[in-house]
């Protein structure tokens, strides 16, 4: 496999990652523009752990994963009392806040960064972004991913029927705080050097836009979401700040032509497999 | 929508103006109180920044407390005003101007803002709100306005590049009162910036227009239900918005001589700061909110270091959304109850 090849999946499986820590709190009707903290809260851990304590690396990427949970846990409680564009505000502050943590304490190299030791093999990043997807897939299907639809479309409603809204919010807040810190972690050794300026909030904003153009009512979102968003631009090559534009023309016509997003429930139900043999029956009958 | 009290009394006409003058009288204070040109002169520079910063918070807070809308085109709105007036002058279209050419191509970067602010009406809210009813209830609007985000930006440094660019102005007289070097543009801006929030509560408190705003503000619907034609009335706050955002980014340009494409990316976010400060949708909240965040930016770095803005300014923002969702001005409650 060339370089290229290999550098453009390793940002594919990242960004999947990332997407779907950020899928897992929309699919529950909770936008959060605060992706880059937690993402650099994950690259971070795993950073420091592995390099300034000197453990292995199996060890410190998941350990990134539930240090980033349990900020998650932990900030949801108040986080998720807001709504609206609050809710946006307070997850939008709460990355700014990370990332001028990190910029100002040097235990964390501040502005200059920190190199993260040991490099790890793309089919580790790959392994990660299968069993991540597959995860989000199961958890879409139980009653929890149930709950978390049911709150998207309706939260009075969901109040009603007895879903413990603010449990099943703060639960994918938590899940979606996991994945952001593994795919940050991920990031970070596979570039070997993480520095906090990179996670800004223009990043936040670009992961957002993977799920919500992607769609958030179902799994198959974010797939679509990353896919076309890092695939897209290296097929295009043209000029860097081209395609930047483009990407924008096509946010701004996808919220006119398709709001929900490129894929939605509707389309899932129309192309999966068992509703065509269902409808080819009828038919057939 | 909950508490009747809200109906009763109008939403920008708080204690407003008081609780302005208030915390700049105060912050003034408390610097001389502890002494030291050092103090007094950053305090004054950060009441500079803070006329910048409230413009632009105005201009969020009127989006939000009408249509419910956080706009984050306003940024580019700014850079647009402060490029484009380069760009022209640059190239010498406006030399027939002689000596007032700066000033008019600032003229022509407020239109183009304004002009650009239409076209993001006319594709983040018209539309939608004709093909899906009440499009402020997903992140649509939010969602499209980060897409002309990305254009306008690119557009810009496609059209400019990416350097920064030197806008010279020609005229740089100081004023010394007491110890304290004040630059005519710095005065001039800050009343340019006061003026243009004047006229704009002027507009929401005694125009027909303002009232249909102050109507749809309280509830869209019953609005329709009165009369007020919501679709004609909607691109006005879009060309306020764009005025505001314009004339903040006219002021940058001509105080700091600057301009850049990524210009409007730290003012737009320290906006948003000022105005979650301020008590989101109140306009004289934003005003007090950016002055604050002005005072308090250049105050920390004279202390602190340049790092330490970003967490403190927004590490207190994040504790008065939690804590205090209202702000720490605000009084009233924001439009419509939809939050």
């Amino acid at each position: 496999m060339s370089g290229y090849l290999a550098g453009t999946l390793a940002i594919l499986c990242i960004n999947l990652i990332f997407a779907y820590g950020i899928f897992v709190s929309a699919a529950a009707g909770q936008i959060n523009l605060g992706g880059a903290g937690f993402q650099a809260i994950g690259a971070y851990a795993t950073g420091f752990i592995a390099g300034t304590l000197g453990l292995p690396v199996w060890f410190s990427i998941p350990a990134a994963a539930t240090i980033s949970a349990f900020i998650g846990f932990l900030i949801a409680f108040p986080v998720l009392r807001t709504r609206g564009v609050y809710l946006v505000l307070a997850t939008f502050a709460f990355g700014e806040v990370v990332s001028g943590f990190l910029l100002h304490t040097d235990t964390f190299g501040g502005a200059m960064g920190m190199v993260v030791p040991v490099h790890i093999e793309l089919w580790v990043l790959m392994l990660c972004a299968i069993v991540v997807t597959l995860l989000t897939f199961y958890l879409m299907a139980t009653r929890l991913g149930l709950a978390m639809r049911s709150i998207n479309d309706d939260e009075e409603a969901t109040v009603v029927i007895g879903v413990n809204v603010r449990a099943v919010q703060v639960a994918a807040f938590t899940i979606g705080g996991a994945f952001t810190g593994l795919s940050g972690a991920l990031y970070a050794h596979n570039y070997g050097f993480v520095e906090a300026q990179y996670f800004n909030a223009l990043l936040s904003i670009y992961v957002l836009l993977f799920v919500l153009i992607g769609g958030a009512q179902t799994a198959w979102g974010p797939l679509a979401g990353s896919l076309f968003f890092t695939v897209l631009p290296e097929l295009f090559r043209v000029g860097g700040a081209w395609r930047y534009v483009i990407f924008g023309v096509l946010i701004v016509l996808m919220m006119v032509i398709r709001p929900e997003g490129m894929v939605t429930r509707d389309l899932v139900r129309k192309l999966s497999p068992r509703q065509w043999w269902a409808r080819r029956a009828a038919v057939g009958s | 929508m909950t508490d009747t009290g809200s109906l009763a009394k109008p939403r920008f006409t708080l204690p407003g103006p008081a609780i302005a003058a208030l915390v700049v009288v105060v912050l003034i204070g408390i610097a001389i109180a502890i002494g030291g040109q050092v103090i007094a002169r950053q305090v004054v520079s950060g009441l500079m920044l803070g006329a910048i910063y409230m413009t632009v918070a105005v201009a969020f807070t009127l989006t939000i407390g009408v249509l419910n809308f956080l706009n984050f085109t306003i940024p580019t709105l700014f850079m647009l005003t402060g490029m484009v007036a380069w760009g022209v002058l640059s190239q010498g279209y406006l030399s027939f101007a002689g000596n007032a050419a700066w000033l008019l191509a600032l003229f022509i970067g407020v239109a183009v803002a304004v002009v650009a602010s239409l076209i993001v009406e006319r594709f983040t809210f018209r539309y939608l709100k004709m093909k899906h009813g009440d499009s402020t209830e997903h992140a649509i609007p939010l969602v499209s306005s980060l897409g002309f985000l990305l254009i306008f930006e690119n557009l810009v440094l496609i059209a400019f590049g990416s350097d920064s660019q030197r806008f010279k102005v020609p005229f740089n007289a100081d004023l010394r009162i007491g110890n304290i070097v004040l630059g005519v543009p710095q005065i001039a801006s800050c009343i340019v910036a006061v003026a243009a929030v004047a006229a704009l509560t002027y507009i929401l408190k005694r125009t027909k227009i303002g009232r249909a705003l102050r109507t749809i503000a309280e509830n869209p619907d019953t609005a329709l239900l009165l009369g007020v034609d919501v679709s004609r009335v909607v691109p006005v706050v879009f060309i306020l918005t764009g005025v505001l955002a314009g004339v903040a980014g006219a002021l940058f340009t001509v105080n700091y001589g600057d301009v850049s494409a990524f210009m409007g990316d730290n003012v737009g976010t320290k906006a948003i700061a000022a105005m979650v400060l301020g008590g989101i949708g109140s306009i004289w909240g934003a005003i007090a909110g950016g002055i604050v965040v002005g005072v308090a930016e250049t105050l920390s770095i004279q202390y602190f270091g340049g790092n330490s803005v970003q967490m403190t300014v927004w590490g207190l923002v994040l504790v008065i959304i939690i804590l205090r969702p209202k702000g720490l001005f605000g009084g009233s409650a924001v439009g419509k109850g939809k939050m």
